[in-house]
């Protein structure tokens, strides 16, 4: 059962927590996004990447509530827990806020599971300092302990390490995953940093604007350089894709055929319907990759209405 | 002891400030300050309606205080002006109608001063337990909506998506505002409304290491101030609205001294914004 904002019918699946089909936000005439279709089920990892701008956040906050869909439809499984990492909080100096007193702040928490988040975040000794003292990553590894600390059912993780050192974002993204496998909850994630991300990921959005493509993070790649870096290569992954469009710096978009176009949205004619003329990505197994092949379509908005697979017609 | 004008109007100042105190602290959490302010000056407003109208005074300038409060909310969804620029509008207009309809108002008399600046003196024992009544009313219901009321503080998007309803949260805290704006009147005027609310929480600010504590410390920073401003008036024959800002204002400097509060290295600069 799951609760619409909009009334079409849900997909019926226990183990869908949250689930986007055509999804837009609109504002001041102007689609921040559009033709939005995924969801995400228990234990599954989806990475939203893409530029600035792409309407990643938006995105996510459509996802859990924050923003409702301009156009399209959200579903969400009734009772959904959330745990939430912003991409930024401001938090007005002259509110006291010890680190203690920000692991409670949307419900209450033991000690003891206080405790656990924080030295998991690696921050224990951090636990009565005040929030406006943290520097930018450990404000960032406090906010991922608070959201961990709820035990929920779907993280949303917007650029949850933005700021953390690089041998502490591996770390923190070993965590996350650990998390995942360990309470099976879903995790919507977004990330500029692709590679670091991806490992664990089952399934990947680009957006710009709208859902350029989606798949399974290719695995592993041989490059010295990541080996180095992290020593495992299974835990690791790559993600290449060709766009079929290129989006101009004035927002227009130009298209294979080299037509230009105000926006690239499924319905402007300038896709055809299964046309796929570039790579479609294949489910690369990782050790990590736990579901059945699902959400594999690259580019969706290529097939016409009735195949969009992507977020509902399961 | 209720026949001493004095002790009546300690009884009353007390009650006012034990509320604004708490309710002080999200004004200046929220940066709400200004927002105080207009709501506080549409009070005038308030009064005149319910002369003209002949209803009850706080029915009147609570209504008023909510409608402007509401008005606002509107505007600001447009975006057609800042916040800022809007407020100012607000203010300064909803405090000049009801300056004007004052004046239209031939066939009454009343002391505008008294409601600029506040007569505690003259407060009753009806009054006092209006205040006392609606004062542990506001504070009730922020204790009962304190988790959702910080939570969206910090960021209301955090608290939509983890389930605390901001906007219910925002609203209950506008109403709670006009009422404490209602009963505070009497007290300190329309005026200098805002300063009971601001200058407490702030004197608070350096000695509280949480939300919680820096609540019930302006509170009773608030009550020092009423009672030192009240002696304060009786002895230099001042007025009393004034003098117990005035009170509150020589305790915020008292604060800031570097002997006053143990944890000075704190002072450092505004580190809030986190992107």
């Amino acid at each position: 059962m799951l609760m619409t904002n909009r009334a079409v019918e849900a997909p019926n699946q226990d183990s869908q927590l949250v689930s986007l089909a055509n999804a837009g936000i609109r504002r001041d005439g102007r689609w921040l996004v559009r033709g939005v279709d995924f969801s995400i089920r228990r234990g599954e990892v989806v990475t939203l990447i893409g530029p600035n701008g792409a309407g990643k956040s938006t995105t996510a906050k459509m996802a859990i509530g924050v923003l409702r869909p301009d156009e399209g439809s959200v579903g969400r499984s009734v009772g959904l827990r959330v745990g939430y990492v912003p991409q930024k909080l401001a938090i007005d100096w002259t509110m006291p806020l010890s680190v203690r007193r920000l692991m409670r702040l949307t419900g209450s928490l033991s000690d003891a599971d206080l405790m656990a988040a924080l030295d998991a975040t690696g921050i224990p000794h951090l636990i009565d300092s005040e929030v406006r003292h943290l520097s930018g990553g450990e404000f960032q590894r406090a906010l991922l302990a608070r959201a961990i600390a709820r035990k929920p059912d779907l993280m949303v993780l917007d650029e949850p390490v933005q700021g953390v050192d690089f041998a502490g974002e591996s770390a923190l993204y070993d965590l996350i995953r650990s998390i995942r496998n360990s309470t099976g909850c879903g995790i919507l994630m977004i990330s500029h940093d692709l590679h670091m991300v991806m490992a664990g990921t089952d399934t990947v959005i680009c957006l710009n604007g709208h859902v350029c493509c989606r798949g399974t993070p290719e695995t592993v790649s041989q490059s010295p350089d990541y080996l180095k870096l992290f020593g495992n290569t299974r835990s690791l992954a790559v993600y290449s894709h060709h766009h079929d469009h290129t989006h101009l710096p004035d927002g227009r978009v130009m298209h294979g055929d080299g037509s230009i176009t105000d926006h690239c949205h499924p319905d402007d004619g300038h896709h055809h319907g299964g046309h796929h003329d570039h790579d479609v990505l294949r489910h690369a197994q990782t050790a990590d990759h736990r579901h059945d092949p699902h959400d594999h379509h690259g580019h969706d908005h290529h097939t016409s209405g009735g195949a969009r697979e992507g977020g509902r017609a399961r | 002891m209720l026949d001493d004008f004095f002790v009546r109007a300690l009884l009353a100042g007390i009650g006012v400030a034990l509320t604004a105190g708490p309710l002080g602290c999200f004004v200046v959490w929220r940066r709400m300050a200004y927002f105080g302010d207009t709501m506080a000056h549409s009070a005038l407003l308030g009064v005149a309606l319910s002369l003209f109208f002949e209803i009850n005074l706080l029915i009147s300038v609570f209504g008023v205080a909510v409608l402007v409060s509401l008005l606002l909310l509107m505007l600001q969804r447009r975006q057609s002006l800042s916040a800022d620029a809007l407020l100012g509008i607000l203010s300064h207009s909803a405090l000049a109608i009801g300056l004007v309809l004052v004046a239209f108002m031939t066939w009454v008399r009343i002391d505008l001063i008294a409601f600029l600046f506040g007569d505690i003196l003259a407060v009753t024992p009806a009054d006092i337990a209006l205040i006392w009544g609606g004062g542990a009313l506001v504070v009730a219901a922020l204790a009962f909506l304190w988790r959702p009321l910080i939570a969206s503080t910090v960021s209301e998007d955090l608290a939509e998506a983890e389930g605390m309803r901001p906007a219910q949260a925002r609203l209950f805290f506008m109403l709670l505002m006009a009422l404490v704006i209602a009963i505070a009147m009497k007290i300190v005027g329309i005026m200098l409304i805002t300063a009971l609310l601001i200058i407490p929480a702030a004197t608070a600010r350096r000695f509280s290491a949480s939300p919680e504590v820096m609540a019930v410390l302006a509170a009773v920073v608030g009550a020092l101030a009423v009672v030192g401003g009240l002696f304060g008036s009786l002895h230099y024959d001042t007025p009393s609205g004034p003098s117990i800002v005035v009170a509150a204002l020589l305790l915020f400097i008292l604060s800031l001294l570097p002997a006053a509060g143990k944890n000075t290295a704190d002072r450092a600069g505004n580190k809030g914004v986190r992107s």
